[in-house]
């Protein structure tokens, strides 16, 4: 009985997420003031891209500046590292740890279904991941920069493209079904 | 006018990098409150079980929406200023499809691959790999896809010029359609809930 209350003082269960309207609305008021601070919207896949470049150019420089897709990057010869998207990054991992955190949510874990072996998740998740890169260079961004902020900005090619990401994931739901349910 | 005050000068290059860690960790804050480190959570909008991501990402576009509408109106801040991506209609929407099937298949997207892995999510961090290496695979083909990637080039545009209403009334809509989803999306997770309640019953 003793160690069993001691127990739930040092590991209390985690606290329940946020209301998901309060919670957007806070996500909506930092994109706000993205606006208004910086003049452009929040980003993540970016990021991905300017790190590859910058590991790309350290391995084989003239590789990477023969490339047409690495030349945007190191075109005007400063890191591709010094980029605003990439210190936005390094925040939002700082900023989902505080969460996890406070709500004595992080915890090591493989997310799967019932029925889905951790290798496979783990193989599942890589190759999601690959999809997710290829498909973003070709949209110009990815849910945040393209759906999140370019939608509320009304912009034409997000919303199509945010459609477009909703069927494709609802296509495909149905197949993956074991992976999650 | 005074916003946005980075194009006005406001402060330095330098500085903007501060600001982006600090806007980020308030970004990465409000994934994780909403349940977004979690792949479950994440797909179960696409078996409506939970409809987070829809309610999450419309009460945020709404918000955000109004408040660049009304901070226009009355001049405080200079829309057009506002970086917008110029539109590439077929590559984009190509481009979406491959991200939804991306994230069905991996769980996440790429902004909540990282606080999930900052919460300690092994297959976010599997994921992240993937991000990059996908990215890489791109980048080798690039020059053959590149004719692809600018077509349908059609420039700055938003829903108000394609539809030529004005961009209030377009506002209204999205509002009316985003009121119109939640309520949608409440009843299904309702009607989801008790089914689940009499399967377990049925159990019993």
């Amino acid at each position: 009985m003793e160690s069993n209350q001691k127990n739930e003082r040092f590991y209390s269960p985690p606290k329940p997420y946020s209301n998901p309207y309060l919670a957007g609305i806070g996500l909506g008021l930092v994109l706000l003031l993205t606006f208004i601070i910086m003049g452009r919207g929040l980003g993540a896949s970016g990021a991905f891209s300017s790190t590859l470049a910058a590991i790309v150019n350290s391995i084989d420089t003239e590789f990477a500046h023969n490339n047409a897709f690495y030349k945007s990057y190191l075109e005007d010869n400063t890191n591709p590292l010094k980029d605003w998207l990439v210190f936005e990054v390094l925040g939002v991992l700082f900023g989902g740890f505080i969460s996890g955190i406070l709500a004595g949510r992080v915890k090591y874990s493989i997310e799967r279904g019932p029925n889905f072996t951790d290798k496979k998740r783990l193989l599942f998740a890589f190759l999601g991941g690959s999809l997710m890169g290829i498909g973003a260079k070709l949209a110009r961004g990815c849910t945040s920069g393209q759906a999140l902020s370019g939608g509320a900005l009304l912009n034409f090619g997000s919303w199509a493209f945010m459609l477009s990401v909703f069927a494709g994931a609802y296509m495909l739901a149905y197949f993956l079904r074991r992976q999650w349910r | 006018m005074m916003a946005p005050f980075y194009k006005f000068d406001l402060f330095s290059e330098e500085f903007s990098f501060i600001i982006a860690f600090i806007i980020g960790i308030g970004f990465g804050f409000f994934l994780e409150r909403a349940g977004f480190g979690s792949a479950k959570k994440l797909t179960s909008q696409f078996y409506f079980t939970d409809m987070a991501v829809f309610k999450v990402m419309f009460t945020a576009i709404v918000t955000a929406m109004i408040g660049v509408y009304y901070l226009s109106l009355i001049g405080f801040l200079d829309y057009n200023l506002i970086y917008r991506n110029d539109t590439f209609l077929v590559p984009q929407i190509v481009g979406g499809l491959i991200l939804g099937f991306g994230f069905i298949i991996g769980g996440y997207c790429p902004g909540t691959s990282l606080v999930a892995a900052s919460t300690g999510k092994l297959d976010a961090i599997f994921f992240l790999l993937g991000v990059i290496a996908g990215t890489f695979g791109l980048s080798l083909i690039f020059s053959a896809i590149e004719p692809f990637y600018y077509s349908t080039a059609m420039g700055k545009l938003n829903l108000s010029d394609v539809l030529h209403i004005p961009y209030g009334i377009v506002i209204f809509f999205v509002v009316l359609m985003a009121l119109g989803g939640f309520i949608a999306a409440e009843w299904v997770e309702k009607r989801l809930a008790s089914k689940n309640v009499e399967v377990k019953d049925e159990k019993n």
